[in-house]
């Protein structure tokens, strides 16, 4: 049976801090100091200077908000969904109706003098919203009407988010809904009926993107000589400034591409373009490693975890954060399709920084309920 | 069918784990999971082994070789030309001197500083300016090279010289006639850094030139062309390898103003050497037809790069050439007022139009002794000589019976206190007192003095040229006031104001302006023969008789002289109103106008004038 958590009494609140998920806590904080490293060395000299900076306060702000929700019980935090949701959903709303507008995207609001990406905190909700429905329904297999009051629900913040417009960000829902689908799983005509659906959704996409922003994104993904100064421009200098770093790499400050700024938006969804000029491929298999520790460390929490709910949220985030890893990592060497999505603890962007922070919050409360079973 | 199954209480969670029985929850779909992660780390370590381990010999050559050229081509900005299509302002053809800091050697910077003429000191801060740019951003160090430059870059840029120097084909702006119109006009000049971090000036870059104040600001979006860009792939002697992109710039649009240079010109030369401004305005659509301002400056000293000297003996100029006076300086406009409060007194019936007053040269109020200006007195006037001789006591019984509420309602509708709408920026609004006005302003109730000042436009009403003239052209339509414009087929974003007024009304007020000017009213000297000129001259006092006496300025504070007039007598084409600063008395001002309006029928005589395009005004005056 499992023991009332909500009352801490002395002992169970020197176990939780023994019990805290000391490796996952050290992996994500040896690649969010390598990012800081990595911005600086990006930014130095230029206006975004003092990025490096801020990223470290980000980091400190990020552990304190990882340890509060490594504290709170997840079922809490389940219980609370749909007023998330619904809290959530608003403030989406509120960004499109008052967001400030920078570079043609409403993506930010300002509270206090900073700027709040709500798209980020989302995704944290998705996870949640997912692991609840899930849990919530009650059947052992995903029937199709609840298949589709859940993709429902998640394709609301989607398409919201899709609106200011950041298809990145929007995509990045995904993968968690894919992965507690997954996980529950459902018949095989489900299967092909969705598969069939989402082609179809694909095409209409294709032919009636309002824009023309996103279909020119992934043909210039296709052919990147297409507009070499524009979206092509970025992905040529990107994979040069990568083949630039050879096996050993250039060496810190010193990568020649990123020095001499052809690698427009560096610090952010370019850092493992300027990662890998200075750092080699040896750079790049030593944090891709550090990844995959952090990922297997977060699998392997939801594998022990005490119940249905509690697995769905840690692969939920595994697959949110693989999601970001592929189409980030992947986008830099031209084989995934530029869509702005940061690299997780390594680019610089407070909001970002701090919701995978959190994710690894609720994955350690996972952790920490696991001999209740 | 519910979105949301029906929720339970959160303790209920932490009762019993759910599907704690279900050990073996989904193990094999998390080791699917496992391997699609190895997956994707494979796929992505594969992509970098081939980019950094077999073919990086390629992309380190890419790296090394990869210089980008950016040759900026810049566009010209649109020609401003005056309501006929006569050309104002031009682009003139010249060269351009570029440095590019990738191939940028320091000790070479003296020497270019030397065979340029520039000071070495200017240009490494300009340098430093650009810091925050991308290296392959070149930066522009001289312009409008002469041929001595020209011939030094030509000769040194090669790769053992100075290989960082390239010449580039420029535009400038040049402003032909000087210093003629160019308060509406303004200037351009290369964005500010302060500029630069507006919000406001996102869309700009260090170095591009835009419009800093006038027509140049106002329009700057169309009037600003998009530059045109040449980018390409360069080795390390500078010789093009590849075409990247080549963006041929798009000039600006050209701007055709409602100003006619034949009226301007006139405005120019009668305001030469005076301080003051003079605005000149078609009451039938707001066509601004002349605006001037003095002194004035040249525009040209901005186009190119200024020097600090000129810079701040611009701004230190005691006479303030950069201020324009004709929207900017709010100012009482004395007796030019007092067609507003005779025909807002007839609307409002306060006075019938055989309303006579008594003036003994003063008026004593309470405890106060109003002076009339003229100190014997007018003995008993009517509306039509109070007009003519300026009569203040007939204006002070007026405007008590009047009373300010009903007073502001008028200035309202006429456009004082607040901006014209017109399209230049920096408009003054004036004032236009009313009880709560004063109350916010002074945090005092409205008192019967200021009612007495204010009736003959002084104390708390103050109004700008344009203003005044905006609202003299309205009376004289008829009570339509069409807001005042600059740009040809570029209406005001103001709506015309229509006020129903009694024909005969107005009739009554615009015999009294014509009275000012044909039959020996105080502007006299603005008769013209044929034209029937009407028009109400002001005399406006900076500081009060006793205070001047009390500090001795007497003689060395002049008043300011005023004159708004209009012709014809029925249905006005053209509506003047001159501001001379210390002109002492308003004839000084009438003269202005008298010559801006003859300016106006002489063409009308010599050549048909342009249709008119807006909407023709009820004629209201037969």
């Amino acid at each position: 049976m499992i023991i009332a958590v909500g009352r801490r009494t002395g002992l169970t609140a020197i176990r939780s801090l023994r019990d805290l998920d000391w490796p996952l806590m050290v992996t994500a904080l040896i690649i969010a100091l390598m990012g800081g490293l990595q911005i600086y060395s990006a930014t130095h000299g230029t206006k975004l200077e003092s990025s490096w900076w801020k990223h470290m306060i980000n980091i400190v702000v990020g552990v304190a908000l990882m340890l509060i929700f490594s504290r709170i019980n997840y079922h809490t935090l389940l219980g609370q969904v749909p007023y998330l949701y619904g809290i959530s959903m608003f403030l989406l709303v509120l960004t499109l109706m008052f967001g400030k507008r920078i570079l043609g995207a409403r993506r930010w609001i300002v509270v206090g003098g900073q700027s709040v990406q709500i798209s980020e905190f989302v995704k944290i909700v998705v996870i949640l919203l997912v692991a609840w429905y899930l849990v919530e329904m009650r059947t052992k297999r995903l029937e199709l009407p609840d298949l589709l009051k859940l993709s429902g629900l998640v394709l609301i913040p989607f398409l919201l988010v899709r609106k200011q417009p950041d298809l990145g960000t929007a995509l990045t829902f995904l993968p968690a809904l894919a992965a507690g689908v997954l996980l529950v799983g459902m018949r095989w005509q489900y299967v092909v009926a969705v598969g069939c659906v989402l082609l179809a959704l694909l095409g209409v996409f294709w032919f009636f993107d309002a824009d023309g922003y996103q279909k020119d994104r992934i043909l210039t993904f296709v052919d990147p000589e297409r507009d070499p100064q524009g979206k092509g421009y970025q992905v040529l200098q990107s994979r040069i400034a990568v083949g630039n770093g050879g096996v050993w790499g250039q060496g810190v400050t010193r990568g020649s591409q990123t020095q001499l700024r052809f690698l427009p938006i560096a610090p952010t969804d370019f850092i493992f373009s300027t990662f890998a000029e200075e750092h080699g491929f040896v750079g790049v298999i030593i944090a891709l490693g550090l990844y995959y520790l952090l990922l297997v460390q977060i699998v392997q929490n939801g594998q022990t975890a005490p119940d249905r709910a509690g697995t769905i949220i840690c692969i939920g985030v595994s697959a949110t954060l693989l999601f970001h890893l592929l189409v980030n990592v992947g986008m830099v060497i031209n084989r995934m399709p530029v869509v702005g999505i940061p690299l997780p603890l390594m680019s610089y962007g407070g909001t970002s920084t701090l919701a995978v922070f959190v994710m690894l919050g609720l994955v350690m409360n996972v952790r920490s309920q696991r001999l209740f079973s | 069918m519910t979105i949301f199954p029906s929720p339970r209480k959160p303790e209920h969670l932490t009762e019993r784990p759910l599907f704690a029985d279900d050990k073996k929850f989904a193990e094999s779909q998390i080791t699917f999971f496992h391997y699609l992660m190895v997956g994707v780390f494979f796929f992505l370590a594969s992509g970098y082994w081939s980019i950094q381990v077999i073919d990086s010999d390629y992309y380190q050559d890419q790296a090394h070789n990869n210089t980008i050229r950016s040759l900026p081509l810049p566009a010209a900005r649109g020609r401003i030309l005056d309501r006929d299509g006569r050309v104002i302002v031009d682009n003139l053809s010249s060269f351009s001197c570029l440095l590019s800091r990738e191939r940028f050697k320091e000790e070479n910077l003296p020497l270019i500083a030397q065979g340029l003429n520039l000071d070495l000191k200017e240009l490494e801060e300009r340098l430093k300016r650009f810091r925050k740019q991308a290296r392959y951003v070149p930066v522009i160090i001289k312009e409008h090279l002469t041929p001595a430059d020209v011939a030094f870059v030509e000769s040194n840029r090669h790769a053992d010289m100075f290989p960082e120097i390239e010449l580039i084909h420029s535009v400038r702006r040049i402003y032909p006639r000087e210093s003629f119109l160019s308060h509406v006009l303004g200037y351009v000049a290369e964005a500010s850094e302060a500029e630069l971090d507006r919000p406001e000036y996102a869309a700009f870059s260090p170095g591009d030139i835009i419009g800093k104040d006038g027509i140049e600001r106002y329009y700057n979006d169309s009037l600003m062309g998009k530059d045109g860009q040449r980018v390409s792939l360069v080795n390390n002697r500078g010789k093009e390898l590849q075409l990247l992109k080549n963006q041929d710039p798009s000039a600006g649009q050209p701007l055709k103003l409602t100003i006619d240079l034949d009226l301007q010109a006139v405005a120019e030369l009668t305001l030469q050497g005076k301080r003051g401004a003079v605005v000149a305005l078609d009451p039938r659509n707001g066509d601004v037809l002349a605006m001037a301002s003095r002194p004035a400056y040249d525009p040209n000293k901005f186009s190119t790069r200024i020097s600090n000297a000129d810079w701040k003996a611009i701004l230190d100029d005691p006479e303030t050439p950069l201020f324009n006076r004709a929207l900017q300086s709010r100012l009482a406009p004395g007796s030019a007022i007092k067609p507003l409060v005779a025909l807002a007194a007839l609307e409002e019936g306060v006075i019938a139009p055989d309303y006579t007053a008594n003036c003994p040269g003063h008026f004593f109020y309470v405890d106060h002794d109003f002076k009339c200006h003229a100190r014997s007195g007018h003995g008993r006037v009517g509306l039509r000589y109070a007009l003519a001789q300026s009569c203040d006591v007939f204006f002070y019984n007026v405007g008590l019976m009047l009373g300010i509420d009903k007073l502001s309602k008028w200035g309202e509708m006429a456009g004082l206190g607040r901006k014209t709408g017109i399209d230049l920026p920096g408009e003054s609004t004036g004032d236009m007192p009313s009880r709560p006005w004063k109350m916010q302003k002074v945090r005092q109730g409205w008192l019967h003095g200021d009612m007495i000042n204010v009736s003959i436009g002084q104390g708390y009403l103050t109004t700008t040229p344009l203003q005044l003239a905006h609202a003299i052209g309205g009376i004289a339509s008829g009570g339509v006031w069409n807001p005042p414009h600059m740009v040809v087929g570029e209406p005001s974003k103001e709506k015309p104001r229509i006020a129903k007024v009694n024909i005969d009304h107005i009739q009554q007020v615009v015999g009294g302006m014509y009275a000012v000017v044909n039959q020996g009213g105080t502007a006299s000297e603005a008769w013209l023969p044929g034209i029937e000129v009407c028009g109400k001259t002001g005399t406006s006092q900076l500081i009060s008789n006793e205070t001047m006496k009390r500090r001795g300025l007497t003689g060395i504070v002049k008043d300011n002289a005023w004159f708004a007039g209009f012709a014809p007598r029925s249905s006005p084409e053209i509506v003047v109103a001159a501001l001379i600063e210390g002109g002492e008395h308003g004839d000084k001002a009438s003269i202005i106008a008298r010559d801006i309006i003859k300016a106006y029928f002489d063409k009308k005589m010599r050549a048909p004038a342009a249709p008119i395009t807006a909407a023709p005004v009820t004629a209201a005056l037969k």
